[in-house]
């Protein structure tokens, strides 16, 4: 069997259409832990849910998948590659005496064993790795996989009793990051602003220009961390979010490896940079020279009009 | 006084890595190696913990004297340093870790929350499961007081104010501070501390790398000289 969980839906759901596909070509089962409507997970390619309360700390997931496999044996374990998967996987893997590997963007089985892929040294390269022996841990990348859906698929659920763990965590207080904070990954248009901005003010140069183009506002880590003049949810990059928007335009943004491999899924990626040998105009579709406070503002104008 | 352990890697500095234009292969051939930095990011939340309850600093090293003596400079106590010239992976490094620090007296053990490398994330939570101790991963924020600790965790969509009580391992952001620069005096002073060189046990591996290969990017690489032109482009690929 192969067993899937993720803390997030949406990336649970992604999840089940690499799963099936590996299910199929193994001739296995795909089992799922409940993570909210059940209709949806069969739909989304899960044979069997095991369906239990599932809390949101990690201490108790931690128990629950163990628990799972000394019961199931699953071939394989792909946990969804949100913060908390990330925690929990190796964790998991660490209790079973095995390898696991994080933050994959493509699985696949060849003679039997698992590979994966993922992106290491500053994102510049790419690693092929093998998992030697089951459970087959891995965490899949959010956003990078399709869920494939099919209305007429059913199947078995399997109610786990439920045997709270006293967790060692005590949560005493959650913000929520606010509302307008709205996640970038999902984003098709993104305007990124880099350093090239002379103060905070400036932001709304950005914002009329994403808004002309009903885009989301990015920026690089140094506008984030640094400065501070955007939330940490629109800091692009190896350590910041990973995008995958269909057209990116990196603003006063200089394009070192860090930020690059942060946008590596973009399907065009446009520079405006002062500094011809920015190394931006390397790794762009389109590049245009000259200074953004010239040239913004009146790009958003001519968008304005032709939008 | 709390007895506090830093884990650290020591990482080539990767903006120095070329590619083997043949074979697609990094070349790694006398690039410079440094700390990677969250983790000094854990080595100077330790030391800024030092500073405010008194207790004890030790680094606990995968790499060279080269990497003690930045982790001693900095202002850890102790370093003890270990390499491995053989395959090895997280379930190795958590369980060399895990051996040696059964070995110290501890109230809490930090990490960065991944190496900049590999970027795995798989350590710090390793090597709380073979301790059997709470682990708090993604911190911006750690408060010690009364043998518990409570740390703001940064998840994606929202804060997580924890706590738990010590022994415990946290595992630290880049935002939770600004590692310090050692001076001169300290960098000269550090030659007086310890340095216990560990000879790790053969490990166990759970995974195999086949190949780490440099990622192809195409770009088209056009520069438009007119900002209709570029209006034109954003058309007509949004
Ligand atoms: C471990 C690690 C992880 C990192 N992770 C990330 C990450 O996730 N994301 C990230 O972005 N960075 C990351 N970085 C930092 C990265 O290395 C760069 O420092 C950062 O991306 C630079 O940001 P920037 O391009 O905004 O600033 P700069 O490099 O300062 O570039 C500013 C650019 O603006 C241009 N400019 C200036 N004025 C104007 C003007 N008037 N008009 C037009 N252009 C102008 C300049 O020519 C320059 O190219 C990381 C670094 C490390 C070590």
């Amino acid at each position: 069997m192969i067993l899937i969980f993720s803390d997030d839906n949406e990336t649970a759901l992604e999840i089940l259409g690499k799963g099936r596909e590996i299910a199929d070509s193994m001739k296995i089962e795909l089992g799922a832990i409940s993570f909210g409507n059940e209709e949806t997970i069969f739909a989304s390619g899960a044979d069997k849910i095991y369906s239990i309360n599932i809390a949101s700390s990690s201490d108790h997931i931690v128990e629950v998948i163990s628990n799972l496999n000394d019961q199931y044996k699953p071939e394989i374990i792909l946990i969804g590659g949100t913060k908390l998967g990330k925690e929990v996987a190796p964790r998991i893997a660490q209790r079973s005496g095995v390898g696991c590997a994080t933050d994959c963007i493509d699985c696949s089985i060849e003679k039997g064993h698992l590979i994966v892929k993922r992106f290491v040294l500053g994102g510049r390269f790419l690693e092929t790795l093998r998992l030697l022996r089951k459970p087959l841990i891995a965490t899949l990348l959010p956003g990078k996989f399709i869920k494939k859906v099919d209305k007429t698929r059913n199947g078995e659920i399997i109610k786990i009793p439920y045997n709270p763990v006293e967790s060692k965590v005590h949560i005493l207080e959650v913000k929520k990051k606010a509302p307008q904070e709205l996640k970038i990954e999902e984003a098709d248009i993104i305007i990124s602003v880099g350093r090239g901005l002379k103060k905070k003010e400036d932001i709304k140069l950005i914002e009329s220009l994403a808004q002309a183009l009903g885009g989301a506002v990015g920026c690089s880590r140094s506008i984030a961390a640094d400065l501070k003049w955007l939330p940490e949810e629109r800091w692009v990059g190896l350590s910041g979010h990973k995008v995958k928007p269909k057209l990116y335009i990196a603003i006063g943004i200089s394009g070192q490896v860090q930020h690059i491999a942060g946008i590596r899924d973009a399907k065009t990626i446009i520079a405006i940079n002062n500094d011809p040998n920015a190394p931006i105009f390397k790794a762009c579709d389109y590049g245009i020279v000259g200074d953004l406070y010239e040239i913004v503002p009146k790009l958003t104008e001519k968008l304005k009009k032709q939008v | 006084m709390p007895e506090i352990i830093v884990c650290l890697k020591q990482i080539f500095d990767l903006g120095q890595i070329r590619v083997d234009t043949s074979t697609k292969c990094p070349l790694t051939e006398g690039v410079a190696r440094k700390l990677s930095d969250f983790d000094k990011n854990a080595l100077e939340e330790a030391l800024r913990i030092k500073e405010k309850h008194s207790g004890k600093v030790i680094a606990i090293i995968y790499g060279t004297k080269d990497a003690a003596k930045e982790a001693l400079a900095m202002g850890a106590d102790e370093a003890f340093i270990y390499q491995y010239t053989e395959e090895i992976d997280h379930l190795g490094i958590a369980a060399i870790l895990a051996g040696s620090i059964q070995q110290l007296k501890y109230d809490l053990i930090l990490c960065g929350e991944a190496s900049i490398d590999e970027y795995s994330f798989q350590t710090g939570p390793r090597l709380a499961q073979v301790l059997g101790i709470p682990v708090l991963t993604y911190a911006r924020k750690i408060e010690l007081n009364d043998g518990e600790i409570i740390v703001e965790r940064e998840l994606e969509n929202r804060y997580e104010v924890s706590k738990t009580k010590l022994p415990a391992l946290v595992t630290v952001t880049k935002e939770i501070n600004q590692p310090r620069i050692p001076t001169l005096l300290q960098i000269l002073g550090a030659s007086k501390k310890s340095i216990t060189e560990m000879s790790p046990m053969k490990q166990e591996v759970g995974v195999k790398i086949l190949s780490i290969l440099a990622v192809e990017m195409k770009r088209k690489e056009v520069i438009v000289k007119e900002i209709d032109e570029l209006a034109k482009v954003i058309l007509s690929e949004k």
